[in-house]
């Protein structure tokens, strides 16, 4: 029962009260740059959580099982981003060869996804906060959950926002910053959230 | 002539922050006071300099289909170099910037600036491109760091700078004073380009 309690909070914690993109200020790139439709805002918040859950499962082990024992913590970063980028290439070829369906979906995102900071930043999270294997792969699926939480909902607005008059100097980038500061507003409202 | 406008033109007409929109997670991240935007600026700095040099060396002997991977090897090099330093020397600053240098790997400036530029240009050129635009992306900060600190804290750099009547706007230091002084910002920006 504690176990999943535990796991409960952290969901709250990951996905509201410290969302990666409004409180943590992590994948905004993508959060602003593929916030503009809300099909391909799905297909890039399910490559996410996919790529995200991956990561954390493959960063955790290799830091416990490589990087400690050789005493070679140092090489953490160069360590993580190359496992990263090769998983996000790995599940490319994965997917493209088991769902092609799935695969031109996703197809345009899945690279953009080494350089959304968002993954490298739950990998290097799970290995400062000391999470244990399983609540580390958690931490990454909720994490990722979070980021697509409110992607699907910034696209939503901003789908709306296309037909609004605005100043023509504020639309875009601007206007997109200033609804997501509202949000971030908005989400604030969950830090009163503790377990 | 040309090595000036390689030097000046990352702080103005093609800023990295303002004009092109890259790097924005840690510019938010960081800019919640001056010092850590100034800390920010001199790491990201640093690195974009060595990676630059770095790679316009080392241009000739890449083949191009596995470019992308060498220059985050390089780049990660320099960042893993940067945070041991700064935690041996400054490790209060170390502490508040905390995940993002790490992150200054996937900071899409760097890659930016080691694809479109170091890869194609001289090491003279390279060395004043990443300097000035380390130097824009490091303005950016202290100006988006600035107006945070003084609406939000009424301080500069930790000095008091309004009288004490000023009732501080919590938010601006909070996050979601990031994303809107940087969305008004950006519309100035737009506004002058006009």
């Amino acid at each position: 029962m504690e176990f999943l309690a535990k796991i409960f909070a952290m969901a709250i914690a990951a996905i509201f009260v410290q969302n990666f993109v409004l409180m943590r200020f992590l994948g905004l790139c993508p959060y602003i740059g593929v916030s503009k439709k809300l099909d391909s805002a799905l297909g890039m918040g399910m490559a996410v959580i996919f790529v995200m859950t991956m990561a954390s499962t493959f960063t955790w082990l290799i830091q416990t099982y490589l990087l400690v024992p050789l005493k070679i913590e140092f090489l953490q970063t160069i360590a993580f981003i190359l496992t990263i980028a090769s998983l996000v290439q790995l599940v490319e070829m994965i997917i493209q060869k088991t769902a092609p369906a799935l695969y031109k979906a996703l197809g345009v995102f899945l690279p953009l996804i080494t350089t959304n900071c968002a993954v490298l930043g739950v990998a290097i999270l799970n290995i400062n906060e000391e999470y244990t294997f399983i609540f580390a792969i958690l931490n990454g699926l909720f994490a990722g959950l979070g980021f697509t939480l409110v992607l699907i909902l910034m696209a939503g607005i901003r789908e709306r926002l296309e037909r609004a008059e605005l100043p023509r100097t504020m639309r875009g980038m601007p206007i997109a910053m200033i609804v997501a500061g509202c949000m971030a507003l908005a989400f604030l409202g969950f830090s009163g959230l503790k377990f | 002539m040309s090595v000036i406008k390689e030097f000046t033109k990352g702080i103005v007409k093609e800023n990295p922050v303002f004009v092109m929109a890259l790097g924005l997670c840690p510019v938010l991240a960081v800019s919640s006071s001056v010092e850590n935007a100034i800390g920010m600026g001199a790491a990201a700095t640093f690195v974009l300099v060595f990676s630059n040099i770095f790679i316009s060396l080392i241009k000739g002997f890449i083949p191009r289909k596995i470019r992308i991977p060498s220059y985050i090897v390089v780049i990660a090099s320099f960042v893993t170099i940067v945070d041991m330093v700064m935690e041996a020397y400054v490790p209060a600053l170390h502490k508040n910037l905390g995940l993002f240098i790490p992150l200054i790997v996937v900071n899409c400036i760097i890659l930016g600036r080691a694809e479109a530029f170091a890869g194609k240009n001289n090491l003279i050129r390279s060395i004043f491109d990443g300097f000035g635009m380390g130097l824009g992306f490091t303005l950016a900060l202290i100006v988006i760091a600035s107006i945070r600190e003084i609406l939000g804290a009424g301080q500069f750099l930790g000095y008091n700078v309004l009288p004490a009547t000023f009732k501080p706007m919590l938010v601006a230091i909070l996050a979601p004073g990031a994303f809107l002084v940087m969305g008004l910002l950006m519309g100035l920006m737009n506004l002058k380009k006009k």
